[in-house]
């Protein structure tokens, strides 16, 4: 891979991050006072049906961690497991697709 | 040669490489969980019934030990990545020294916060 590239992954490792710790906190905060009298989809659609800003919220949040999550792995299945090169790259890059693809479809499933 | 392994393990004994552990190993874990956490989710397409069939499996004891674990993986996994670009763009305070135990105290502060609210 090339320098540029490699910089780009860790740029975008690094942004991601950021907009990750913002999702992170308010998705640990909701969860922490949505579990208070247990989980129910009547609960949970309340809140998430028919709401742009949840919907907003959750496809940013799904848009990071597909960014986020496929380059870690690749640093640790390089760094640990000793697999690289182009064969590792795709791996990863397909996670991504499927984390993107399979978290958009969540989001859509709770505001529909 | 033993001055390689002394080094490699004082290296390895110290808490900074304690917390890149738990990075490493809190984002895989995360990565795996993340596949069925959004197949459980979308349970909500085939309407609110399948959704709460799903949700009535999670009141099972072992279930709700694996979600407090995986909050106080989630919130190790954010501190620290937090202390990361800490380290990486700010200019060095002698305080980020203290970042490893406030990432730490943060973390269980989650968990229990959860626990005592999913229990």
């Amino acid at each position: 891979m090339s320098v540029r590239a490699q910089v780009l992954l860790w740029t975008l490792q690094r942004l991601s991050a950021a907009v990750l710790a913002v999702c992170v906190v308010a998705h640990l905060v909701t969860m922490i006072y949505a579990v208070r009298h247990g989980l129910s989809a009547a609960d949970i659609l309340g809140r998430t049906r028919g709401n742009y800003a949840w919907l907003g919220f959750y496809v940013t949040f799904v848009a990071a961690v597909a960014i986020h999550a496929p380059i870690g792995l690749r640093t640790i299945l390089g760094e640990t497991f000793g697999w690289r090169g182009t064969l590792a790259d795709l791996a990863v890059l397909m996670l991504g697709v499927v984390l993107a693809l399979w978290g958009w479809r969540a989001a859509y499933a709770v505001f529909a | 040669m033993t001055a390689v392994m002394k080094n490699d393990f004082r290296a390895r004994n110290h808490p900074a490489y304690w917390a890149f552990i738990v990075h490493r190993t809190s984002g895989l874990l995360l990565a795996v969980f993340l596949p069925f956490h959004f197949w459980a989710l979308a349970q909500a397409l085939q309407g609110p019934q399948a959704l709460d069939g799903f949700l009535q499996w999670t009141q099972h004891p072992l279930v709700k030990f694996g979600e407090i674990a995986l909050v106080v993986l989630l919130a190790a996994h954010m501190t620290g990545g937090v202390r990361l670009l800490m380290l990486e763009f700010l200019a060095w305070r002698d305080w980020q020294k203290s970042l490893l135990a406030v990432a730490a105290g943060v973390s269980m502060a989650v968990g229990l916060a959860f626990a005592l609210n999913v229990i």
